[in-house]
């Protein structure tokens, strides 16, 4: 898949946190982002994910420009699976009728068809057993893998993962983890954001880094960690390496 | 320490028989008081038993009325809070000024202008609709704000997800907020509905034949003011304390689940 950011400004009240923002890079199955606390990873990825608007710029996604009018971001946003760090799923709904909810009233399936299709989708990351859950009852790493269901489930054409495991602890982290880990040779391209090093490392095919308002280094997993050209590169990992 | 059982203590909590022994002692300690006190103003019932059917007309009204209003307050509780938060401004100010107007008014208020004030300046002549319109107006303004927090109680994170699976601005409302609303105003929305049972009382001065018209009414006629004033406590009370233990209950109920 192939992304192209060009110009992009985007500041929150006086907060600028792209100024002018170029970036084109092409990727067959995982790009991760890492980088500082509040260097803009997620509003990177809200922006690319249609929940956010730059203010000035444009983004295209394999050629598409991502529109700027209220409905087609909504059907930019209808062809897309986003996960945040928590809280993805609605509280008042079991786990079967959190993966309906998107099948059923925005892609219009039947009751019938939306019902088998989360259940397969429950049963592909072992979840069956809890379909008539709600999330308040499942652990984390549950709620997180039921996210990651519902994103799936709608046939997203890519998966935008906000640190998925970042509000897990090390055990269900490992168990998120797997599911994105087995996703990343299967289907859909995933750009990821996360803390999680080792695993950028081990399953990304392309590492970004995204500090002070830019990207100043792109480059494949082993040569991102191994060899990084950058000295703000460097500065970043020997933090993140340090203990 | 021979009436320990009366006592009901963190480390030693009471039983069923210290308990029901409590509660026994005291109606009868309360109702001997009590008769000791009136029983000479409590030997009426025969006269008053003979307007029951006044008292049960009475009732109905109040409990058509309570629940009308209820109907009504709900709908515009709901258009209210949502019109608080439009973006177009003046649907913004009318309903802040609507909310804090009639929050800061007593009810007695409302009722005497609304009904001989604006109801009369309209033609409006039917005092049970005028009187329901105005209760609905009142409970409005409370229920307004139980929603509106409601909804601002609704974290980002939810709004975003909605937004993120493509949900339009209706079906986030209508899927994903109000249902998490419903679920946490209905203990106080039950609250409020006992309210208006009470407030419902306050008709009685635009002369609407409630309850509270109707035990004035026998009190006049038979001159035995506790054999109409205790029915109409009691009738009250039938209707109010079953909806404040299911208040209760529901307050439990949303604690345990969130
Ligand atoms: N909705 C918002 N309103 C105001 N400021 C915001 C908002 N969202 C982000 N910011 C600011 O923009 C900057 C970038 O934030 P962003 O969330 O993109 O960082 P991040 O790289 O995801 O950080 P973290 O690793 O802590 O999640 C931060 O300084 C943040 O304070
Ligand atoms: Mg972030």
């Amino acid at each position: 898949m192939k992304i192209s950011l060009r110009r992009i400004a985007k500041s929150y009240g006086g907060q600028c946190v792209f100024r002018s923002l170029d970036f084109n890079v092409e990727f067959e199955h995982t790009l991760a982002l890492v980088g500082p606390s509040g260097g803009g990873k997620s509003t990177l990825l809200r922006l690319l994910a249609g929940l956010e608007l730059p203010d000035s710029g444009e983004i295209r996604i394999d050629g598409d420009l991502i529109p700027s009018d209220e409905s087609g971001l909504r059907a930019h946003r209808q062809k897309l699976g986003v996960v945040f760090q928590a809280y993805n799923l609605f509280p008042h709904l079991t786990a079967l009728q959190n993966i309906r909810l998107p099948l059923e009233q925005v892609h219009r399936l039947s009751a019938q068809e939306a019902d088998s299709r989360a259940k397969q989708f429950l049963a592909r990351f072992q979840l069956l057993n809890h379909a008539g859950k709600q999330p308040a009852q499942l652990s984390g790493g549950q709620r997180q893998r039921v996210a990651i269901a519902r994103a799936l489930a709608v046939d997203p054409t890519f998966l935008l993962l906000d640190e998925p495991t970042s509000a897990l602890d090390p055990e269900m982290t490992a168990e998120v983890l797997d599911v994105i880990a087995e996703l990343r040779t299967s289907e859909k391209p995933i750009i990821l954001v996360t803390h999680e090093i080792g695993f950028a490392r081990h399953t990304a095919d392309l590492v970004a880094l995204v500090a002070d308002g830019g990207i100043p280094e792109c480059s494949p997993a082993t040569e991102f960690f191994d060899q990084p050209q950058h000295a703000t590169t460097r500065r970043f990992l020997q933090r993140v390496l340090k203990y | 320490m021979t009436a320990d059982f009366l006592f009901d203590r963190p480390r030693k909590p009471a039983g069923l028989f210290g308990k029901s022994f409590s509660i026994a002692l005291l109606l009868a300690g309360y109702s001997a008081l009590c008769w000791l006190a009136f029983s000479e103003s409590l030997r009426n019932w025969e006269k008053v038993w003979s307007y029951r059917e006044t008292f049960w007309n009475g009732w109905l009204t109040t409990v058509q009325i309570s629940a009308a209003a209820l109907v009504l307050s709900s709908l515009i509780g709901g258009a209210t809070a949502l019109a608080r938060r439009s973006n177009f401004l003046p649907l913004r100010y009318t309903a802040i000024a609507y909310v804090e107007t009639v929050r800061g008014l007593p009810l007695m208020v409302l009722v005497l202008f609304g009904f001989y004030g604006v109801a009369n300046a309209l033609g409006w002549q039917d005092r049970v609709s005028a009187g329901i319109v105005i209760l609905s107006l009142f409970s409005g303004a409370y229920i307004a704000e139980m929603i509106r927090s409601g909804i601002e109680s609704v974290g980002r994170s939810q709004w975003d997800s909605a937004r993120a699976i493509g949900l339009t601005p209706t079906q986030t409302y209508r899927f994903v907020v109000f249902p998490q609303v419903l679920r946490q105003i209905l203990p106080p929305l039950a609250g409020q509905f006992s309210s208006l049972i009470k407030d419902s009382s306050l008709l009685y001065i635009i002369g609407i034949p409630e309850l509270t018209f109707a035990a004035n009414q026998v009190n006049s006629a038979t001159y035995s003011t506790f054999e109409s004033f205790v029915p109409l406590g009691i009738c009250y009370l039938l209707l109010t304390l079953p909806v404040s233990l299911w208040t209760k209950r529901l307050e439990k109920k949303t604690r345990y689940e969130t």
